[in-house]
Formats: C-alpha cells, structure tokens, sequence
C-alpha cells in the first residue's frame, strides 16, 4: 500500500498525521456536555416535581415528565433546532431521552423523500436501532445474571 | 502525446471557452461569493427532494453555460459529467433532459478535473468540437448518503469538511477558436495512492498523498518547476491536507508552498462555526475554478495555473467493513498563452 515517492509507512503516515490534525477540544466539549446534559435533567426533574405537586403519584409523574422529554426532542428535531443544539452540547443532548427521541425523528424526515413504508419506515431506527438492540441485549443479560443470584442465594 | 510516466501533452492545446459555475446558500456567503454566475439561497432550488436540488444546480450551470455563448442543445457534441450521489443521479438526471450524449464519471471530488480532462482529449483528437466537462456536489445530499441525516444533533471533529452545494461546468473547443481564452497544455491523471487513513473525518489527510504524488508525477514529467506555476491548485484537502501536502513536498525536495491554493480552504469563511477544515465535494474545485479561478485567468491575474482535483474514493459500505481510502488526484495545467 505504501507509495515509492513517500518516505514514510502506512503506520508512520498514521502517526504523523494524528500528530497533524487538530485535535477537537475536549475539556470545552466535556463541560458543555456536563451543562446541557445536566440542563435537560432538570427540565425533566422541574417536570416531574411539578406533576407530583398537582397531586399526580410520582410513579405516573416519572412517565409524564418522560414522555413530555421525549415530545420536546421531537419537536425541536422537527423544528431544525436540536441539530443546532447538538453542535453545541455533543454527548450533553445525545445521551438524554431527548436525544433518542432527535435519533427516530432526525432519519424518519430525512428519508420521508423514499416512501412512507420503504423511506420512513425502514429507515426510521437506523441510529436508534443499535441501540434499541444492544440496549435490550444487555438488559437480558443482567436479569438473567440477577435471576442466577437469586437462586443461588 | 504522452510524455514521461504519466503525462499527456495535448498538441492542439483545446480552449475552454467558458465557463458557469451555480452555489447554493453558503458558498454565496463565502469570501468568493461575487465569482458565482448563479447564487440560489435555498438549498432545495425549488425542488421536493435534496438529489432532484443537485440535479438542478446542475442544470442551472449548464444553461448558462450555454446560455453566455448563444448555444443550443444540439451545438454541443459530448458532456462528460460526475457527481457523489450512488450512480451518478445528479447528473444522469439532469443530462436526461438534455439531449446531449453523455459520459458518466465517478472520481468522488476528482471528478471536474477528470471530466476536464476527458473532454481535453476529446477536442484534442479532433472527436469533437464542443464539448462540456461539469461536476456537482450537495451538502444535504451527501450528508445523508455518507454521514448522519441532518436533523441529527451531533459534533463534527475539526478535521471535517463540508461538501459545497453547487455545480461548475466548462466548454471545451478546438484551438482553432478565435477568441483568446486559457488553454489546456498538460494533463497527469493520477494513480490511487492509500496511506492507510481509515477516518472519514479526515479526508485531507487520506487525500494529500495523492495530490503529493500526481503533483510531482506531472513536474517530473513536465520538466517544470513548482515556480513555474503562478498557482498549483487543489480541490479539497482543506486545512490539514495543505499542511500535510506541502510536508511531504518538502520532504521530497519540492517547495510549494508559495505557490499553492486550495479551494476548499478559500470557498468559506473558516472562522466561521461548523466550516472546520474547508470545503470539500466535486463542486468545490468545479465551482472555485469555473466561477473565480477561470476568471482570474482570463483577466490575466494568473497566467499558468495548475489545477489538482483530490477525490477519496471509499464508501459508506468500504468503510463499514474497516477498509481504507483510497484517494487519486487528477491534474491539468491551464495556461494563457503569450
């Protein structure tokens, strides 16, 4: 693969180049992502107390303040703000149900152009479904883990 | 006539007669903005979909094109005509309504100098009289084939770049057109060249290489020097690849560095959020050169230009199952002549 003008390796060239580039800002990104990531949860939080101050059981005021997150998502998705957003808070508004929910909608207009069955359909959890998958994977995973010490024990 | 390893001499030297290059919102923006014959603010053109945008763009470029000779349709002889989408669809459909036989070409954002090159040997072996060379990108479009859909809220790293909307096209005619325009004299098409740079991200990085090779390739070839150029040209390797293109010049003994332009560092205002490394896409050497360097030529600011379109050649699919880029680039030397 190497080339006969340039005196370097595969694995040089590699390492020159991260030396090369510049590298993304990551105590910027981290503390915006702390901040945003932390905004939404008190969205979330004011939501639920909120709830549970008008007399809903906090059972039910959790799922409320959930499913609220989750229309907020969609909406600024829908509204070509949370894309926005995103450049700014990285992890911060992908990691919050909001940002799962930006992860549905953001595909399902993209591909809305293909069809509402071939288009939106098959292509509306392309970034959500690996997660969905492992998520649920995972979750097994530990029940089964946590079945296994109850017998044991 | 080919000379050296990998160079073409083009005797009958073909003119480009003109050229018309169409941007969308952005690029209009940018510090070359005033260059572009066509500005449209609205990155669908009118269109319901992204593609059928790109197409249009296209299309804009070409009847201009046209439309600043007083052509027809039916003047021209052959369009040779690429563009990122799979299958080439920018093009195939805008050309569908041309009636112009055509040539589809895929050599990522190499494509305009490919297609310059083409249609310059065409005119040169006399096989045509008129012939279009044009080359398209779209930011949305290609954003959805090859990264994230665009709604999504993510973080570009630094090393990215952002495909320019828009589309160039130029007119190639034999020499024995009277009007003095820039001339084609020397044309290297490039090898592949792959350093192993596995990062979509980086582009720059996995394209320099290439550029690096074809640019020393044809000045071997061509007995020139870099001076000799008033600018060695490239498409799209941005902030990092210019870095990494003039070390490995240096490294091989060749100063370039007061010569060298890149037009995906010079089609934005890099200062600017989200720009990060530059343009990038077959409409950004297509647009650059058709709106603002062919006119510095022709008003003779710039004399002997030579013009490298990089073009990284790996998809979605390629790099899902951990190839590589593999990257060419494609030069031609455009002269005035004396």
């Amino acid at each position: 693969m190497e080339n006969d003008k340039i005196k370097m390796t595969v694995k040089e060239y590699s390492e020159y180049v991260e030396s090369k580039s510049a590298k993304s800002p990551i105590i910027k990104n981290i503390f915006l992502a702390f901040i945003s990531g932390g905004l939404i949860c008190v969205i979330g939080q004011i939501i639920t107390n909120l709830c549970i101050n008008y007399g809903i059981e906090s059972k039910d005021a959790i799922i409320i303040s959930t499913i609220s997150l989750i229309f907020l998502g969609a909406f600024l998705t829908a509204v070509n703000l949370y894309s926005k957003i995103g450049k700014y808070a990285g992890a911060g508004s992908v990691v919050p149900i909001t940002g799962f929910s930006n992860s549905i909608v953001a595909p399902a207009i993209e591909y809305k152009s293909e069809g509402f069955v071939l288009g939106l359909g098959a292509n509306m959890f392309k970034i959500a479904g690996p997660v969905l998958v492992y998520g649920i994977l995972t979750s097994v995973i530990v029940g089964f883990v946590y079945w296994l010490m109850l017998l044991v024990r | 006539m080919k000379i050296g390893k990998q160079t073409l001499k083009l005797e009958s030297t073909p003119k480009i007669l003109e050229t018309s290059a169409a941007v969308g919102p952005k690029e209009s923006d940018g510090p070359l903005g005033i260059y572009f014959d066509i500005k449209c603010s609205d990155v669908f053109y009118g269109e319901k979909t992204f593609e059928k945008a790109e197409s249009k763009y296209m299309k804009a470029a070409i009847d201009n094109l046209l439309y600043k000779l007083n052509l027809q349709n039916d003047n021209i002889d052959y369009i040779f005509a690429g563009d990122l989408l799979n299958q080439c669809i920018a093009s195939g459909y805008c050309i569908r309504d041309l009636n112009i036989p055509f040539f589809g070409l895929y050599g990522a954002c190499s494509t305009f100098v490919e297609s310059i090159i083409l249609s310059s040997l065409f005119i040169n072996a006399g096989y045509g009289t008129k012939v279009i060379a044009s080359a398209s990108s779209h930011f949305c479009s290609a954003e959805r084939q090859f990264r994230m859909p665009l709604e999504h809220g993510n973080q570009k790293p630094p090393t990215a770049q952002s495909t320019v909307t828009g589309c160039g096209a130029a007119l190639l005619v034999p020499h024995t057109f009277e009007k003095k325009v820039p001339v084609v004299t020397y044309v290297t098409p490039g090898k592949i060249v792959d350093m192993g740079i596995k990062d979509m991200n980086n582009m720059g990085a996995a394209m320099a290489p290439a550029a690096f090779d074809t640019i020393i390739t044809h000045l071997k070839d061509t007995e020139r020097k870099p001076e000799y150029y008033d600018a060695i040209i490239t498409g799209d390797l941005g902030v990092e690849g210019t870095d990494i293109l003039i070390d490995l010049c240096k490294d091989y003994g060749v100063d370039i560095s007061k010569v060298h332009r890149d037009c995906g560092k010079e089609i934005y205002d890099l200062t600017k959020r989200d720009m990060n490394a530059g343009g990038s896409g077959c409409a950004c050497m297509a647009s650059v050169f058709s709106g603002y360097f062919y006119q510095e030529l022709k008003e003779k600011r710039l004399n002997r230009v030579l013009i490298v379109a990089t073009g990284a050649l790996m998809s979605p699919i390629s790099i899902g199952q951990g190839e590589s880029i593999p990257s060419i680039a494609h030069a031609a030397a455009i002269e005035n002549e004396v």
